[in-house]
């Protein structure tokens, strides 16, 4: 079955360092993987080769059938493809309310001229847009915020607007880099809950280093290990896998 | 009808309008009811407002900082006064103004394109080469500009329907100046309404959003070049229609009036104000166009001779900037309309008791129907 992202022995070097070393993995539609291993194992450059920020040395990477080279940050999202930053990235001099309308703005179709003119179709657009965009945090919990501006809000709060701000964009793949970071624990329930439930929605690439949250949302896991695909599956699977075991979970397995 | 003048009101596009038009009514009782002169300054007042209000756009909304802006009026007010030789353009006032702005679009274009890679200071500099060439220009081809002197502007007559409708509307002739003053204040009214339009529209918040993160910008979908070239092109235009303004009011296009001085009060204003609000930039604007003679006349009556007198003027400027700086790094509008905002804070929070704390905010619904309209930056 054609993955709805497809990626093919994923070479990537940095100097004599090597990064990733011929990872392949499929990020099936309406499903969520996840990428673990520890750090310096090359999860964030897999990362943003998935996202194209990162051009690989060999390889390919293929989304719905297409394969995606010279990427442009800005083309992701007319791809039908939206990322979260590993710190939160938000607008700070813009409303919670304004930011997640930014990210629903791939959407908007109204021009430079019907904008200048202030036309009906430009306001009632602008007027659709944050209707949406108040869904989005209203789901995510956070519409309460609106109206603040992002530096007025506690962290998770703040991860959530970015969360909401890359769902707006009604993506068909999400990539999560690290989510989770920062949050306590039962914030961190609250996340994995969340992101299972967009399974069906969009297919979810998630980088992750905390082993529980990953083990209970994803369907697929690929384990790396010094560059190199250790282990893939589903997650009974790799928490059994050997090779897994003893490069990397070790203890960590054990305990769950 | 309560109701669609509620929504009206509520599409933000016909708010500028009201707000316009209300203007317009302010415009007319203000002219009628001063001097030539002062009406001589409120042109003056109106160019140096409108030019503003596109670097406002710019530097406010978009984050650029631009030193060349009085090169790009200066663009706008040669171009109108090329057209203004021998008193008979062949396109009313009001064209020529379109005209100038649209050269200074092209101009601004070009630099624009140069803009959107440079950053902070480099961004400073180049657009204060403009600042510098651009007068230079005039010196250069002095047969066609005019050299050291300048052009003389000759204005038309005034159109007969133009007298007609003075005449009914105020039952007086109209003068020369107010005539001018009116042009002006009707070019800056509509700039005003169109920037308004743009900074509270999808073309603002990518603006903003450039403005304010990159990356996350990017992502979104937002082409980084895209929106700084179209910023740094609305901005131009704006400066092109002031210069044309300019012409006519000062009646004359000359190395002179377009030193960097020029460019250096136009940022004053916008940063006086507050960046990015357009009611910010037309009180920096009369500030700066009205500060000079309000204090020159207070030192005049203190008893100080004339010429003392006329060197308190940058010296109380010099303190205003530094104490805005201070004690308003918002600027005067930001830091009032700030104020307001906290203040409704907090009675609506002893009010309704509404603000959440953390712990409930993750099963509250928001109150539908109470969608926030966006804080947009200019009102």
């Amino acid at each position: 079955m054609d993955g709805a992202l497809e990626l093919r022995g994923i070479t990537v070097t940095y100097g004599g360092l090597t990064a990733l070393s011929e990872v392949s993995l499929d990020v099936e539609p309406g499903t969520v993987h996840g990428v673990i291993g520890p750090n310096g194992a090359g999860k964030t450059t897999l990362f943003n080769v998935a996202c194209g920020f990162t051009a690989p040395d060999s390889g390919t990477l293929t989304w719905e059938g297409a394969r995606l080279t010279r990427l442009r940050p800005h083309d992701l999202a007319g791809l039908g493809i939206a990322r979260t930053l590993q710190g939160v990235g938000l607008f700070d001099r813009m409303s919670v309310l304004e930011n997640v309308v930014v990210g629903a703005d791939t959407r908007a179709r109204s021009g430079f001229w019907s904008s200048l003119l202030g036309l009906p179709r430009s306001s009632h657009e602008e007027r659709q847009l944050r209707e949406e965009a108040m869904t989005v945090l209203e789901r995510l919990g956070v519409a309460s915020y609106a109206a603040r501006t992002p530096t007025s809000l506690p962290y998770p709060v703040r991860k959530k607007v970015a969360l909401a701000r890359a769902l707006a964009a009604r993506p068909r793949l999400l990539l999560l880099d690290e989510p989770a970071s920062g949050l306590a624990a039962d914030e961190m329930d609250e996340l994995g809950e969340l992101v299972r439930e967009l399974t069906g929605e969009m297919a979810v690439l998630l980088v992750e280093h905390h082993m529980d949250l990953v083990m209970r949302v994803c369907d697929q896991i690929t384990v790396l290990d010094f560059g190199r695909r250790i282990a893939q599956g589903p997650p009974a699977v790799v928490r059994d896998d050997p090779a897994v075991l003893a490069a990397y979970l070790g203890d960590a397995v054990e305990g769950v | 009808m309560k109701q669609r003048l509620a929504r009206v009101w509520d599409a933000s596009a016909g708010r500028h309008l009201l707000l316009a038009l209300l203007g317009l009514v302010v415009v007319v009782l203000v002219v009628e009811s001063v001097s030539d002169f002062r009406n001589v300054q409120l042109a003056a007042l109106a160019y140096l407002g409108i030019a503003a209000g596109g670097l406002t756009v710019l530097t406010g909304l978009n984050g650029q900082i631009s030193l060349g802006h009085g090169a790009l009026m200066a663009i706008g007010a040669y171009t109108a006064a090329l057209m203004l030789q021998d008193g008979e353009p062949p396109i009313p006032l009001l064209g020529i103004v379109l005209v100038s702005m649209l050269v200074a679009l092209a101009v601004g274009t070009l630099v624009g394109v140069a803009a959107a890679r440079l950053h902070g200071p480099y961004l400073a500099g180049a657009t204060l080469a403009l600042a510098v060439a651009v007068p230079g220009i005039a010196l250069r081809f002095g047969e066609t500009l005019g050299g050291e002197a300048g052009l003389r502007v000759r204005l038309p007559d005034i159109p007969e329907w133009v007298l007609d409708a003075a005449y009914f509307v105020t039952g007086s002739e109209l003068t020369r100046s107010s005539y001018v003053a009116y042009l002006a204040w009707l070019v800056l009214l509509v700039t005003y309404v169109l920037l308004a339009n743009l900074s509270r529209s999808r073309v603002g918040r990518r603006w903003r959003a450039v403005r304010d993160d990159e990356v996350a910008a990017e992502l979104a979908g937002i082409g980084l070049g895209r929106a700084r070239v179209s910023a740094f092109m609305v901005s131009a235009a704006a400066a092109g229609a002031a210069g044309a303004v300019m012409a006519f009011a000062v009646r004359l296009a000359a190395p002179s009036g377009f030193t960097l001085t020029l460019s250096l009060t136009l940022l004053a204003a916008v940063v006086l104000g507050g960046l990015g609000s357009l009611t910010g930039a037309l009180v920096g604007a009369a500030l700066l166009t009205f500060l000079p003679d309000v204090v020159t006349d207070a030192g005049r009556s203190a008893g100080l001779g004339d010429i003392r007198a006329a060197e308190l003027a940058p010296l109380v400027y010099g303190l205003v900037m530094v104490a805005v700086v201070l004690l308003a790094p918002a600027g005067l509008v930001g830091t009032v309309r700030s104020a307001a905002a906290r203040r409704r804070a907090r009675s609506s929070r002893s009010g309704g008791g509404t603000t959440p704390d953390r712990r409930t905010t993750h099963t509250d619904a928001a109150p539908t129907g109470a969608v926030p309209t966006s804080k947009g930056d200019v009102r």
